[in-house]
């Protein structure tokens, strides 16, 4: 990655840091992410936002990192996969993915783990999400591994810990724990 | 034995799940090196043409360009099966597809190998290009490979097993259907990555998204004129195989002879395009089935013939051809069998290994033919398949050895789960139940080249912190064999899953494991681990023991603790039990290593190898549909899949393995395509026209665990990672004609193919 000439230096809020870094006018908020700043936990499936497995949040809200331009992002808070967990611990999503066997390679994780974040902190709190809702939610995150049962398992989980119960029709045999 | 019955079988997670969800494993691309360049490879974009001239002259004139390198750099061919080494890294002569690689540029970063691709000068002269396989089988004037014998034949396989011909003669029922099976290909998330790096003493290293390592090991000493101790070879974390990167790809020796020339290290990251073009995807195959019961439905003969398109290349091809054939044989009796298997060049990408290699595409068929069978004879398709069921410890009519084979407990499974006996038959019109079975192989009993040394190992050392290091080969692809390996030294040395660590895929730290392929990873180095562990074990007991005046045999290793078995109240941190052990022995390892056995387990007629295995696992499928008579479409409702593993040492893993499976089937049975144009370019080189299933696509997949133990498994363990697709499939296809009663013989199943069929249904109704 050459710094290029034409480089213009944005500031940006990456996982509550703030930042100020280089991009030049084509580079994507991913690669200023991953080869910029050494964030590589958000992945490059695709390079044309098919895939989603470069899904951050833009002041909160999902975006595909190839497809957004970094310098459009200037003075925006950026969330990634490396801001989930704390020196507490597991963010309850990332511990409810490990606990059912939600990650196979583990390639889409982050990016599903993005769109898994921002369903569970916008969703109605009252009562638990139905299977469906959780997989519209995860519908721009293509994953080759798992055939979704267990992330869309442990998504429910993650939402039932939040003190709403689980939804019938989970297919973890142990269910929520 | 002593060891934590809790850890096998229990509801543990991935090793490494807290690395995965914290976006801290790093893939290849995630790695960069200082004062690392960037390579990107120059493509055909004709299908079949001659190479007249490369002029590299203006890209190297190019500022920050520091090396182009063409197929005058890279003469030696090679390719994954010893005996059709038919590739090179950049094309020699000419090019065979449109994408074939031609040359590679190393530059200062992305942009500007890009740029220098575009400016160097290749002069093609166009040839006669073969798109369809049964014309590349005919036509003698286009040769695709210019070596090989008239026909573009890559393989040819004819076997004959039992009087075939009198079978069908006296047969009650006879049944004559052609079936397509489309190509489809692997879509991992992760696209193929390489980095390339010479150190001080002139190690070559690669860090590869690889499936297979060792292989890849041996094909840059090859293809690069190196010994292979001058070579080390790095797996990082793999996002995803599915038999999509199980052979050498000219990305990896590129990036290898670019970092040698330049001194730098050197990245080559495929494009999505890129991922689709290499390919070694499912071989588009045409088969025509005959095949004969008798009045009760019992299986009399079976007669394939088969036409695999192969594309531009062998890859696997040698085996996928035999494969094609040789698994039909089972998992029911099948007293006369013959089949023809041909696979042929075409100037497209090279096909290859996929999930279930070779052996799903004559499974759709036959399991089609079984319920039209069941359909003529009015037995219930799950009736019919448990009476035609092989049994176990038996032969197959070709001659394979069969050891335990569940499938009786999986067809009661699904038949239970999915109430089929309630159900079935009181469907309204428009929806419906079809089952499917199926068996595959746990490894393949004789390794790729031919050699007498294990095809597994695994050195393992526990020391004073009470931490125990497991090295093996094997590659995680994300099917969790390195949690697999943990699981297995926990249960033996009493270990927490937690203290193990587990370095693997390293061709300098460990030792060689042939790669994940043919579901071969679980029973091998499954085995090897487990004896290496139980050698520790050994050890650890004998010191404990010694030190409590006890009998080796009454101390356990469990849960963290040696435990004197007649005293329960007596136990000891393992840690310090370790310690007691490297006291008494010196540094505590042990290595453990595994060979398929070769005795009796296969024909000694030629090819009667290929099929062997140490243990087959077996699957049944029942999918229920909905097929809309308006619009053709076909909504998969839920898939009842169960699998017998043997015993499964994670069912958790497992069950991700029969979803994922599952998952994998129905993409293609109904969404993908991996297909060209009139021009043999790729129509769907994308994530967003190669339709692959998204959450909201997929069925609700319920996956029942079988365990029928094999003697030849570690604990009895068979393989889970590609036998719960095969019948996924056709269960689908069959549960279309139960829900509206037509056949879609040719895949995949498009609402244009299904109104079509609807109409021509009508017709003959409107006939009669």
């Amino acid at each position: 990655m050459s710094e290029g000439s034409d480089a213009q230096p944005i500031s940006l809020t990456v996982n509550g840091e703030p930042v100020t870094v280089l991009a030049t006018p084509s580079e994507t908020l991913l690669e200023v992410l991953r080869y910029r700043l050494g964030l590589t936990g958000s992945k490059q499936g695709c390079d044309k936002g098919d895939c989603g497995a470069c899904t951050v949040l833009v002041d909160g809200r999902p975006v595909l990192g190839c497809l957004t331009l970094a310098t459009l992002c200037d003075g925006a808070e950026v969330r990634t996969v490396e801001g989930l967990s704390t020196a507490a611990g597991l963010h309850r999503v990332q511990a409810a993915f490990v606990r059912h066997g939600a990650a196979q390679c583990g390639f889409c994780t982050p990016g599903m783990l993005m769109s898994a974040v921002r369903f569970l902190e916008t969703r109605e709190q009252a009562r638990a999400p139905t299977r469906e809702e959780v997989a519209a939610a995860l519908s721009g995150n293509l994953c080759r591994c798992t055939g979704y049962a267990k992330i869309l398992d442990a998504v429910i989980d993650a939402a039932a810990e939040l003190g709403t119960r689980s939804v019938p029709g989970s297919n973890d045999a142990e269910g929520a724990r | 034995m002593s060891g934590s019955p809790s850890v096998l079988g229990g509801r543990h997670g991935r090793i490494d799940g807290a690395e995965q969800v914290t976006g801290a494993a790093r893939f290849a691309d995630d790695l960069s090196l200082p004062r690392m360049l960037h390579a990107r490879i120059v493509r055909s974009p004709h299908a079949h043409a001659r190479l007249v001239r490369i002029d590299s002259s203006k890209a190297l004139s190019l500022p920050g360009v520091h090396a182009v390198i063409t197929g005058r750099d890279l003469p030696t061919p090679y390719g994954i099966i010893p005996w059709t080494t038919d590739e090179h890294v950049f094309a020699v002569e000419r090019a065979r597809y449109v994408g074939d690689a031609v040359a590679a540029v190393a530059a200062i970063d992305e942009a500007t190998a890009a740029r220098a691709v575009a400016a160097i000068e290749v002069e093609y002269e166009v040839l006669p290009a073969l798109l369809d396989p049964e014309e590349a089988a005919r036509r003698t004037d286009v040769q695709i490979h210019a070596s090989k014998r008239p026909g573009n034949l890559t393989k040819q396989v004819d076997l004959a097993f039992g009087d075939v011909d009198a079978a069908f003669a006296e047969a009650p029922l006879l049944l004559e259907n052609d079936y397509a099976f489309h190509g489809t290909t692997h879509a991992a998330i992760e696209p193929h990555c390489a980095l390339a790096q010479v150190d001080g003493d002139g190690l070559l290293t690669v860090w590869s998204a690889t499936q297979v390592p060792h292989y890849l090991h041996r094909a840059l000493a090859s293809v690069l004129g190196l010994p292979a101790r001058r070579i080390r070879v790095i797996q990082p974390p793999v996002g995803g195989g599915f038999g999509g990167k199980s052979e050498p790809f000219d990305l990896e020796l590129a990036s290898a002879l670019l970092a040698l020339r330049t001194g730098r290290p050197v990245k080559i990251l495929y494009t999505r395009e890129e991922v689709f073009l290499a390919h070694r995807g499912r071989h588009p195959t045409r088969i025509h089935a005959r095949t004969a019961f008798d009045r009760d439905g019992h299986l009399v003969a079976h007669d394939a013939d088969l036409l695999l398109d192969g594309g531009a290349y062998a890859s696997f091809g040698l085996v996928t051809t035999y494969y094609a054939g040789q698994l039909t044989s089972l998992p029911y009796r099948l007293p006369a069998y013959r089949y023809r298997s041909r696979r042929v060049y075409t100037n497209k990408p090279a096909c290859g290994p996929k999930r279930g290699h070779g052996a799903v595409q004559p499974r759709f068929a036959m399991e089609v033919q079984l319920d039209r069978a069941a359909v003529h004879l009015g037995i219930d398709p799950i009736e019919l398949r448990r009476k035609n069921f092989i049994g176990e410890n038996t032969r197959t009519v070709n001659e394979l050895r069969v050891g335990s084979l569940g499938l009786l407990a999986c067809l009661d499974a699904v038949e239970r789960a999915s109430g089929w006996k309630e159900r079935r038959g009181r469907l309204p019109r428009g929806r419906g139940l079809g089952v499917a079975a199926s068996a595959y192989i746990s490894g393949t009993n004789y390794p790729i080249y031919p050699n007498e040394m294990p095809q597994s190992a695994v050195q393992l050392c526990a020391d004073r912190s009470g931490r125990v290091r497991v090295f093996a080969g094997t590659s995680d692809i994300g099917q969790g064999s390195s949690t697999m390996l943990a699981t297995i030294v926990a249960a033996e040395l009493g270990v927490e899953l937690a203290d193990i660590r587990v370095v693997a895929a390293d061709t300098d730290l460990t030792p060689v494991d042939l790669g994940a392929y043919s579901s071969r990873i679980t029973l091998m180095a499954g085995h090897a681990a487990m004896d290496a562990a139980r050698e520790v074990a050994s050890m650890v007991r004998r010191a404990v023991a010694k030190k409590w005046e006890a009998s080796p045999k009454d101390v356990s290793l469990a849960g963290g603790l040696a435990i004197d078995i007649c005293d329960p109240s007596r136990t000891m941190p393992l840690a310090d039990a370790f310690v007691l052990a490297e006291s008494a022995f010196g540094t505590l390892g042990a290595v453990g290593s595994y060979n398929t056995p070769k005795e009796g387990i296969h024909g000694d007629y030629r090819g009667g190898t290929i099929g062997a295995t140490p243990a087959f696992s077996a699957t049944a499928h029942v999918a229920e549909v909905t097929v809309d008579e308006e619009t053709g479409d076909v909504v998969v409702e839920k898939i009842w899949c169960a699998h017998d593993c043997g015993k499964a040492l994670s069912p958790l893993l497992v069950e991700g393995q029969i979803e994922g499976s599952c998952y994998m089937g129905f993409g293609e049975a109904l969404m993908e395509h991996h297909e060209t144009d009139a021009a043999g370019r790729l129509v769907a080189p994308d994530l967003l026209d190669y339709r692959i299933p998204t959450s909201l696509d997929t069925p609700f997949i319920a996956s029942t665990i079988v365990e029928a133990p094999d003697e030849n498994g570690p604990y009895g363990a068979k393989e889970a990672g590609e036998g719960p697709l095969h019948s996924s499939i056709p269960a689908i296809a069959n549960a279309v004609f139960d829900a509206v009663g037509v056949r879609i013989d040719e895949l995949p199943i498009t609402p244009e193919k299904v109104l079509a069929a609807l109409d021509k249904q009508r017709e003959e109704q409107h006939r009669r």
